[in-house]
C-alpha cells in the first residue's frame, strides 16, 4: 500500500491516491463501444439497403449479442457490493446517468438486439426444428416460441417488422454508446472527461472498433470455414470504417486543440497526459481503440482534481480487478459467440434458399 | 389528406390518455426531488461550518478525533477530514508546494529551507455539504442523500460500491472503506450534532479554528463569523453550493 504513496508526483488529496476505476471499467466501454459499432454496420445492410456488406449482416448481429451480454460483467466484478446491483433496475435514482444506463442496456438487449435476430432467423428456427429429431427439435422448437408459420405472408410481415426494429435500433445503439460517454463528459469534477463531446467521441469511435471487429471476425469465420472472402463486401466495409475513423480522429483532435488552445487551470496538470494522447490515438486498430478509452477511464483518474499532481496506474495480474479477469472478459464474448453461431449459423440458406444445410463452423 | 370525424375523434382521444399517463409519470419521478432552498426554508437546521484559516497552527488534532470517533480506517489513503499545508511562493501564485503527510494526522514536518521565503498555511478540509452535491446527483441507487437539514449522507446498507460518487466529488472527500466495500464521507457528526453536540473535529480544535454552525439559528456565531470576514468556497465555479465556509483562504488553494 506505501508503494501507492511513492508514485504520487506532487500533490493528491489524500482521499485520491487510491484509483477508484479499473481496467474494467475500460473494458465496460469498450465492449458496448462494440456491440454499438457492430450493430450499426448490421444496420447499414438491412435500412439503408448497402448490398455488399450482406454477407456480414447476421454475423454482426451476433457479435453485437455476444459481446452485448458480456457488457455488464466487468460492471459486475467491480461493484463493493454485487448482490445489490439489482436495486439499480427497483429503486432507480432518475438524475443519476448511471441509473438510467441500467434502463438502455435493457432495452437494447430485450427490445432491439434480440428481438431483430428472433425475426430474422425465425425462419431457419422453424425449418431446423421440422428437420430435427428429439431434444435438438424441442430446443429449436422452444426458440421458435411456438410459432410454425413461414408462409410468405408471415415472412413478409417477419420482414417488414425487422426493418422497423432496425431503424429503432439505430438510435437505440446511439443512444446505448453517446449514453456511456454521458456518464463520463458529465463528470465536472474532473476536467479531462467533462466535455460534451465526449458522447460523441464515444459514439464514432465505437463505430470504428465495432466495424473493424465484425470485419475481422468475418475474415477469421470465412478462413476457418474454407471459403472466399467477399472482397466487394470487405472493401465496402474497409471504406466505413475509414470513414468513421476520419471523423472518429477529427473529432479528437479538435478536442485536443481546443484543450491546448483554451489551456484553462487544469491544463498544467494535464499536459503529461496530452503528450501520451498524441501516440495513442493514431493508431487505427481495436488495440487504438481500447487505448483511447484506457486513456479516458485512467487517465482521468491519474491527475488530482488540486491539479498539483499526479500518480500512476499499477494493474495487478490474478487479482478481481487485474488483467488475467480483463483478459478472460475479452474472451468470453468470442465463447459465446462461437455458441451462437453454432445454434444460429448465419450462412443458412446461403446459396439454395430453403434448403437447410447442416453448417457447422 | 382528409380526416373523418370518428378518426379524429379516436386519435385525439388517444393523445388525451397518452399525454395524461406522460403528466403521472412525470409527476411521479419528480416526487422524490426537493428543492433546495424550499427544504432549507423547512428545515429546523441548516448546517455548515466555519473555518479560520489563520487559526489553524496544522496540529492534527481534528484528524485524529475524527478517525477516531467516527472509526476511520488508519491508513494513509481514508479521511473524512485532513490538513493541507500549503506554501506559495510570492511569485508563483499559481504554483504552492501543497503537501498532507498522513492527512495531517501526525501533524507535520518542519518546512524545508527553500520554502522558508514561501507565504505558509494550512487548509483543514472535509465534505462540503453541498446544497447542489454533485455526489448525490450521480448515485445510481439514492444510497447518497442529503439530510433535510443539510448534510450529505451514505446509507451503507444501500451502497452498491460503484464509486461513480467518489468520482463526481470535486474535492477528494469520499473514499471506499476497505471493510465495508461501501463509500465513506464525512457525517459532520451526525450522530453528535442531532444530540446538541458539535462535531468531534470542532470539539478538539485547541485554537477554535473551526465551527459548526447553525445557518438557522439567528444567534449562531456563525452569522457574526460570515459578516465579519472575508469568506470563500473551495472551487465556486464548481457551483456545488459548498457549506463550509473558509475566513482568509489564499486564491491558491485548490
Amino acid at each position: 500500500m506505501d508503494s501507492l504513496l511513492a508514485q504520487v508526483d506532487g500533490f493528491m488529496y489524500p482521499n485520491e491516491i487510491e484509483l477508484q476505476w479499473s481496467v474494467l471499467i475500460v473494458l465496460y466501454p469498450y465492449i458496448t463501444g462494440l456491440v454499438a459499432g457492430a450493430f450499426i454496420l448490421a444496420s447499414l445492410e438491412r435500412v439503408f439497403n448497402v448490398e455488399a456488406v450482406k454477407p456480414t449482416y447476421r454475423l454482426a448481429l451476433l457479435t453485437a449479442l455476444a459481446f452485448l451480454l458480456v457488457a455488464p460483467l466487468p460492471l459486475q466484478l467491480h461493484l463493493g457490493h454485487p448482490e445489490r446491483s439489482f436495486e439499480m433496475y427497483l429503486t432507480p435514482k432518475t438524475d443519476s446517468a448511471m441509473a438510467m444506463f441500467g434502463f438502455v442496456y435493457l432495452w437494447y438487449l430485450m427490445g432491439v438486439l434480440v428481438v431483430e435476430i428472433w425475426l430474422d432467423y425465425r425462419k431457419d428456427i422453424v425449418l431446423k426444428a421440422r428437420s430435427s429429431t428429439g431434444p435438438v427439435r424441442l430446443f429449436y422448437r422452444a426458440l421458435a416460441l411456438g410459432s410454425d408459420d413461414i408462409g410468405p405472408r408471415a415472412l413478409e410481415i417477419d420482414d417488414r417488422v425487422g426493418r422497423f426494429v432496425t431503424i429503432v435500433g439505430i438510435p437505440s445503439a446511439f443512444l446505448l454508446h453517446g449514453y456511456v460517454g454521458f456518464i463520463f463528459g458529465s463528470v465536472k469534477a474532473n476536467p479531462w472527461w467533462s466535455t460534451p463531446l465526449m458522447p460523441v467521441v464515444f459514439l464514432f469511435s465505437a463505430i470504428v472498433s465495432g466495424i473493424a471487429l465484425v470485419m475481422l471476425v468475418y475474415m477469421t469465420v470465412s478462413w476457418l470455414r474454407g471459403r472466399t472472402v467477399d472482397m466487394t463486401c470487405l472493401d465496402t466495409i474497409a471504406r466505413y470504417l475509414f470513414y468513421a475513423f476520419l471523423i472518429d480522429f477529427s473529432l479528437e483532435v479538435l478536442d485536443l486543440i481546443h484543450r491546448m488552445y483554451e489551456a484553462d487551470e487544469s491544463f498544467k496538470s494535464l499536459d503529461f497526459m496530452v503528450k501520451t494522447r498524441y501516440a495513442t490515438a493514431g493508431v487505427l486498430t481495436l488495440i487504438g481503440i481500447f487505448a483511447m478509452r484506457w486513456n479516458v477511464v485512467i487517465g482521468g483518474q491519474l491527475f488530482s482534481k488540486s491539479f498539483l499532481g499526479y500518480t500512476v496506474y499499477k494493474m495487478g495480474f490474478a487479482t478481481r480487478e487485474g488483467m488475467l479477469p480483463a483478459i478472460l472478459l475479452m474472451i468470453l464474448p468470442f465463447a459465446i459467440l462461437w455458441l451462437l453461431i453454432r445454434v444460429l449459423p448465419p450462412w443458412l440458406g446461403e446459396g439454395d434458399r430453403g434448403v437447410v444445410e447442416t453448417a457447422e463452423g | 389528406m382528409s380526416v373523418d370525424r370518428r378518426e379524429l375523434i379516436r386519435t385525439g382521444g388517444k393523445l388525451l390518455v397518452l399525454t395524461t399517463v406522460a403528466a403521472r409519470a412525470v409527476e411521479h419521478v419528480m416526487a422524490g426531488t426537493v428543492d433546495a432552498i424550499q427544504r432549507e426554508l423547512e428545515a429546523e437546521h441548516w448546517w455548515a461550518m466555519a473555518i479560520d484559516i489563520d487559526k489553524c497552527i496544522g496540529c492534527g488534532g481534528c484528524v485524529r478525533a475524527c478517525k477516531t470517533e467516527n472509526d476511520v480506517p488508519l491508513e494513509p489513503f481514508y479521511f473524512r477530514t485532513w490538513v493541507e499545508r500549503y506554501r506559495v511562493p510570492a511569485v508563483d501564485e499559481e504554483h504552492p508546494h501543497v503537501d498532507s503527510p498522513n492527512g495531517g494526522y501526525d501533524g507535520f514536518p518542519a518546512a524545508s529551507q527553500a520554502d522558508s521565503e514561501a507565504k505558509s498555511f494550512f487548509v483543514p478540509k472535509l465534505c462540503n455539504h453541498c446544497a447542489h452535491s454533485p455526489c448525490v446527483q450521480v448515485c445510481p441507487v439514492g444510497a447518497t442523500f442529503e439530510s433535510p437539514d443539510g448534510v450529505v449522507l451514505v446509507d451503507k446498507t444501500y451502497c452498491l460500491g460503484c464509486r461513480y460518487c467518489v468520482q463526481a466529488c470535486p474535492y477528494g472527500c469520499r473514499f471506499i472503506d476497505p471493510r465495508t466495500h461501501t463509500v465513506d464521507k464525512c457525517t459532520l457528526c451526525y450522530h453528535r450534532i442531532s444530540r446538541g453536540l458539535t462535531t468531534a473535529c470542532c470539539e478538539v480544535c485547541p485554537t477554535g479554528a473551526r465551527a459548526l454552525g447553525d445557518l438557522k439559528d439567528p444567534d449562531d456565531p456563525i452569522h457574526e463569523f460570515l459578516r465579519t470576514n472575508m469568506v470563500h468556497v473551495l472551487k465556486p465555479q464548481m457551483a456545488t453550493g459548498a457549506k463550509v465556509y473558509y475566513a482568509d483562504l489564499d486564491g491558491s488553494v485548490r
